[in-house]
Formats: C-alpha cells, structure tokens, sequence
C-alpha cells in the first residue's frame, strides 16, 4: 500500500521536534523501507552533521568554539548504533578572506573527522566554504562538489547551491540533475544533500536557491524525494508538494526561527543550556515500518 | 563598464544597450538626463552612503560602483535586484510609489561581514 505524508500528518511530524534527543517520522523515505519489507535491501542508518563553522570566534554565540567539534565527534562515536556513514552539509568551515586560513581551516575540519569511527564521509561546501574561490580549495581536501552516490537501494543526489557567490545551481547543475534522474525509475527513493534549502524559506534573509524551483520541477515526478539541508542552523521541516525537506542544527551557534526577529543573528549562548540548538542527527530506515525516523541528537551526550 | 537597470513602481522595465569602451550599456537609455543621481559605493562590507532618502513618485537613479570585488543589490520588498561587477559603475532607476523604510543589502556572499552588508532607502510624501 502506498501512502503520501499529507499536510496534517506533516505538521505533526514537525510538532514532535523537540529540544535534547527529538525523533521524528517523515514517509518521504519510505521508498526504502517498501524496499526492505520486500526483502531487496537492508535497512540502514546515516548521520548528518552540518555548520561545524570551524574558525568563527564570538564568545557570545559559543564561548566553546575550539571544543564544540571534538565533543560532538565523541558523541558520535558513543552512539550505540554507528551509521553506515556521514554526511557533511556544507559550512565545514567559517569564513576567511586569507586563501591559506582556509586551507589550515579545511585542513582542520579533515584531521578531526579521521577521529569519526565511522569512515565513510560524504562531504559538500557551504557558502563559507567556497563562496570566495569557487569551491576550489574545498575540491582540494573534499572532492567534487556536486555528485551522485548510492546506498542499500536509494540514491542519493549531491547539489552545489554555494560555489557561486549568488547562490544559485546554475543551468549546467540542473541539466546534469535532470539527465541523472532520467535514469531512474520514478518509484526509485531518492535523497537529495544540499546546503541552502533549494525553495524560498526566506530569501530576504539569504535562506534561498536562486534557481533551486527548477531542481524541484525537476524532482516532482519522483514519488520518494526527501531533501536534506543545512544552512540555517536549526531543525526545520517544510513540504514542496511530496517532497519533504529537513534542515539540521548546526555545530557553531544556532539561528532564529524565520522572520522571528527583525535582523538574522546567531542565538547568544544560554549558560543555563550549554549547547542548546546545536547538534546532528541521525536518519534510520526501519524493516517495514511506513516511516523512517529522524532522531537529533545534542552536541554532548546526556 | 557601465550598467543601467530601471524600475519603476518596484517593476524592472528598463532597456539598455551596448556601447564601447569601458560602457556596458548606453546611458541614453535614461530619459530626459534631469532625473537625480546619487552616487554611491559598494564594497566589503558597506554601502556608503548606507542610507539613501528618496521622494515618493520622484525618479532616481542610484550609481553604485563596486570598489573591490562583485557584490549584489537587492531590495526584496521593491523587487529590485542587481549585480554591482567588482570595478563597474551599475545604475539602478528608481521610481517609489509609495513611502515606508526599505532594507537593501548585498545578495552575493563577499565575506565574513556580508550578513552585516545592507542599508536602507527611505521614501517620503
């Protein structure tokens, strides 16, 4: 039996987020689980981890800056259950004007994730990456910013909205997405990893894709799309039609709700709750099940 | 290289045309040449001026010349948008309708001031 995640069942899913470890379902995957039911693949967990910022000093937003990253790496090695792998939505680094700072930076970023237990990373560049060079020092320590993997049955669909300064895909990325969906059938589940949210969340505030309507055109034939994002620095849920979009918390300093304050700014930090609004979470596929649960785990384990 | 971009009543109508030499688009395609101009600059991570009062239903046209790298110019609640090329002179034709206070800021990430990158045009009776 197929079944769609519809609006109630949407803000329901976004209603259970909650602050320490929050679980939520989302059906948008469930491509996968219809596939682990019928026996053609095994159920699987990865992890997301976004906005790590590494290089930003501001005591106010995180008096912790050196120190949140490795906390955050332990977690993720204690974690009962390890993901399969993870997965690194953009802004590995903070900023810099100097094109060597960036390399020490990404350089950093590279040597702590070796600490991951877990040794299979797929990484994509935030605007604070790559938004200054054209990606061209992060392509020196990652790799390809736009790319295609798959795992157990899905297929997962990696999207550069940063490397232009204007933040937008460009029509030679949209072409390359349209001519790889081409080759899948439109039941196939589908993952797509992006930085900034690919629709309008609130373009005023720099929370857009220029032209990622036109990646979303492209993606609506396909029943089992589910987008995740970073970016915002906080646990988002918001539907494009089928198509079920998640954005992370982030591992620096977390952000305002859209258009909840006058002028974006990061949250100052909370003596009272250390950490609060920053984290990473982890995406499991269950045998069977109709949904698949997201899970957001906080910075030091509890 | 000189741009023209022309918006009036917060919908972009403007049509420009190629000329030689360090002029992108003809200027001619600025009627009248009596509108006002207010000169302004673009560069990491300010505008100056940063705040630009205008008359309601009275034309101007902005030229902005970024100083050091690309930049943007958006102002979301007019519809205005327009890339300011590191170097170039682009011109922005304004025509308010209506007053009120409107943030414009820079659109194309420049740095680790960008958010900080904005100002406001202010449009009275």
């Amino acid at each position: 039996m197929k079944r769609h995640l519809d609006r109630r069942e949407f803000i329901q899913l976004a209603g259970l987020a909650t602050a320490g470890i929050g679980v939520v379902f989302s059906s948008g995957l469930r491509g996968v689980s219809l596939a682990a039911a019928e026996g053609k693949e095994k159920d699987f967990m990865f992890l997301q981890m976004s906005d790590l910022h590494w290089g930003f000093s501001g005591p106010a937003v995180n008096p912790d800056a050196e120190g949140t990253l490795d906390k955050a790496i332990a977690h993720v090695n204690a974690l009962p259950n390890q993901p399969d792998f993870i997965v690194f939505t953009g802004d590995l680094t903070h900023t810099t004007d100097d094109p060597q700072e960036r390399r020490k930076r990404l350089a950093h970023v590279r040597d702590a994730f070796g600490k991951l237990k877990v040794k299979t990373h797929r990484y994509l560049a935030g605007e604070h990456d790559a938004s200054l060079d054209h990606a061209e020092a992060f392509k020196e320590f990652f790799g390809q910013t736009h790319y295609t993997f798959d795992h157990k049955g899905v297929h997962f669909i990696v999207l550069d909205n940063v490397s232009d300064p204007t933040g937008k895909l460009g029509d030679d990325q949209i072409d390359w997405l349209r001519t790889d969906l081409k080759k899948l059938d439109k039941e196939a589940p589908i993952v797509v990893l992006t930085h900034r949210p690919l629709f309008d969340l609130a373009p005023d505030w720099d929370w857009s894709t220029s032209d990622g309507g036109a990646a979303i055109e492209a993606l609506m034939p396909h029943e089992y799309v589910t987008v995740f994002y970073g970016h915002i620095h906080q646990e988002h849920h918001q539907m494009t039609g089928h198509i079920p979009h998640h954005a992370a918390k982030g591992l620096m300093f977390a952000l305002p709700a859209p258009h909840s304050v006058p002028k974006k700014a990061p949250i100052p930090w909370d003596a009272a709750n250390p950490y609060g609004g920053l984290g990473f979470r982890t995406v499991q596929t269950k045998d069977g099940a109709d949904d698949v649960a997201l899970t957001e785990w906080p910075v030091v384990k509890s | 290289m000189k741009r023209i971009i022309t918006v009036t009543a917060f919908v972009l109508f403007a049509a420009v045309a190629m000329t030689a030499g360090r002029h992108r688009f003809a200027t001619a395609a600025v009627p009248g040449g009596a509108e006002q101009v207010v000169k302004m600059t673009a560069k990491r991570f300010e505008y100056n001026p940063s705040q630009i009062t205008l008359k309601k239903g009275v034309p101007v046209i902005l030229e902005i010349t970024a100083l050091d790298r690309d930049h943007g110019f958006k102002v979301p609640d007019l519809g205005i948008r327009a890339d300011l090329k590191s170097g170039e002179v682009t011109r922005v034709r304004i025509v308010p309708d209506r007053t009120g206070t409107f943030e414009f800021r820079c659109d194309v990430f420049c740095g680790s001031g960008h958010e900080d990158m904005a100002g406001e045009i202010i449009v009275v009776d």
